[in-house]
């Protein structure tokens, strides 16, 4: 950020009367306001391609009424959204039911700060990065725990409590799978975790190739992380046999649609820090993005970044329409017999191996041997 | 220091003391929770104005993410949980008063009284990796210490919420065949 800035104050000399903070100011505001534009397609396109996606597997044809094979559903969904009644139930408590959507799509929203989208396409790159990431998506914990209570709707509270549960328990084995990444680039900065694959190719200096440990750390992660953002096996807390539909059970209207958006976001949000920690991030195949001219380095490898990120979104949803979900108990048994032991072992594991063969992965090594 | 930076830190200021009262008057106990968040939120932007970037995130993770959600599971638990009117009634005023200017007299001697180690302003530094290192070689003890009080802790808890009648096996957690 204040890099851009300073580069912009030397591009454009009038500028350098005006005060810095006004400049990183606006320069903040208009990086928001073009995630915020990214997220909001994301949410509407994504709910398109997730329907379709359902419609493939269970052989059905899935929308297909507005635009040409029903890509325009998205739009009238919006609209639909935007104009529907707001209703609030009668002994519901307002306030709060007013204020959890916010709270949930801000701690979703919160996440796109830090993701690396490109060679300089970041937002802000925290020297915490990772940290950061699990510290503002615990928000949207608090936000559906009041969304259930604040609806005065005994389905609503009891979504909302399996779904504070679920998300606060996964929390331990998506933070642990991620660690191999931060103890192989040696910093929580996701730009640096990025910078790190950049080796061999750039694909097998991916971390996902870099020892066996770091291999099954990337399916740990993706399993905790469709449990954190309650996607099938893991959607107990939206049940719809079971509890009608969750924590939302009793928004309409744009309320709704914040809830719906956030859902997306965080779907985005895990695939982009798996693709950041594992699959090399914006570091294009065969090609060197960094040493390219800065226009096409940033265009091609934000490409990267987000056709890696859409494919795992993909495999996100196809997970979604394949398996059955889980019980409460076999959920939490789950999370803290399996994954978290393993996560645990995984992460001594990369540990040792980083000791033992003094931070070279298996690509390097037998690169080396070919001298 | 200049404007904007005074401005903000009022700004974080206000929110927190703001939100800690609402804390102690609010009536309801549910909303006496959000308020806390608030106060937690704006201690982790004077962490950010003190460039703790990591103490920061960590009050979130640990105080929004952790306890504030253990205090809403415990008001959603405690009783009559369909009623969105719980309350929190005002009692022993006194006791409360007494027990409570003693700690504030007694927090404000010591802030007044100690000689805190103060650094002229420095840019923004990573702060990271420096606590990481404090943690592993000068307060080690004192770090291990608060990790075996911890797990004590949680082996207390496991073994509190155990259903009775059952302890001892291992069969707590198996299906129902």
């Amino acid at each position: 950020m204040e890099s851009f800035v300073h580069s912009l104050v030397k591009a454009v000399p009038v500028l350098s009367g005006v005060p810095m903070w006004t400049l990183t100011l606006t320069a903040m505001i208009l990086s928001a306001a073009v995630l915020l534009v990214f997220a909001l397609t994301f949410g509407g396109v994504g709910s398109y391609v997730l329907r379709k996606v359902a419609g493939d597997i269970q052989a059905r044809i899935g929308p297909n009424r507005v635009g040409p094979n029903g890509i325009l559903q998205f739009l009238a969904d919006g609209v639909k959204l935007v104009l529907k009644e707001d209703i609030i139930p009668a002994k519901a408590d307002r306030f709060l039911f007013a204020l959890a959507p916010y709270f949930v799509f801000v701690g979703s929203f919160a996440a796109f700060v830090v993701l690396p989208f490109g060679v300089g396409l970041i937002a802000s790159d925290l020297n915490i990065g990772v940290y950061y990431v699990m510290a503002v998506t615990s928000l949207v914990v608090v936000g559906v725990l009041l969304a259930g209570w604040a609806s005065n709707n005994k389905w609503a509270l009891l979504g909302g409590m399996r779904a504070a549960a679920q998300i606060v328990s996964y929390e331990i084995p998506v933070g642990m799978a991620l660690m191999p990444a931060v103890l192989i680039a040696g910093s929580l900065s996701l730009q640096d975790i990025v910078r790190s694959q950049g080796g061999l190719l750039g694909v097998f200096g991916w971390n996902l190739f870099h020892n066996p440990f770091t291999f099954f750390s990337f399916f740990l992660y993706f399993t905790a992380a469709q449990a954190e953002t309650n996607q099938t096996p893991f959607d107990l807390p939206e049940a719809e046999s079971e509890l009608v539909s969750g924590y939302n059970v009793e928004y309409s209207g744009i309320r709704f649609g914040f809830f719906f958006l956030a859902e997306f976001g965080d779907m985005f949000v895990v695939a982009a820090l798996a693709t950041a920690c594992f699959l090399g991030g914006w570091h294009i195949p065969f090609l060197h993005a960094e040493a390219l001219p800065a226009f096409w380095g940033n265009l091609l490898s934000l490409g990267a970044f987000l056709a890696k990120a859409f494919a795992l979104v993909l495999v996100m949803m196809w997970i979604r329409w394949t398996l059955p979900r889980l019980r409460v108990d076999q959920l939490m048994r789950m999370a803290w017999k399996y994954l978290v032991p393993l996560t645990f072992v995984n992460l001594l594991g990369v540990s040792l191996w980083l000791l033992i063969f003094k931070g070279k992965g298996i690509p390097q090594m037998i690169a080396s041997l070919f001298g | 220091m200049n404007g904007p930076a005074d401005l903000i830190f009022y700004i974080l200021a206000a929110l927190t003391v703001g939100s800690a009262i609402l804390v102690a008057i609010l009536p309801n106990i549910v909303y006496s929770a959000i308020a806390l968040l608030f106060a937690f939120a704006g201690v982790a932007g004077l962490y950010v104005f003190l460039s703790a970037d990591f103490l920061a995130a960590t009050q979130v993770l640990v105080y929004v993410g952790g306890i504030l959600i253990l205090i809403l599971f415990a008001v959603f638990l405690s009783h009559r949980i369909s009623d969105v009117k719980l309350s929190n009634p005002a009692r022993f005023h006194w006791q409360a008063a007494f027990i409570c200017l003693s700690l504030f007299g007694v927090l404000s001697y010591t802030v007044v009284s100690t000689s805190f180690p103060v650094k002229p302003g420095t840019v923004y530094q990573p702060s990271t990796a420096e606590i990481g290192e404090l943690l592993m070689t000068r307060y080690l003890l004192p770090f291990e210490v608060a990790s075996v009080l911890l797990l004590a802790a949680l082996i207390g808890a496991a073994l509190l919420s155990r259903p009775e009648g059952r302890k001892g096996t291992s069969s707590d957690m198996e299906e129902p065949k």
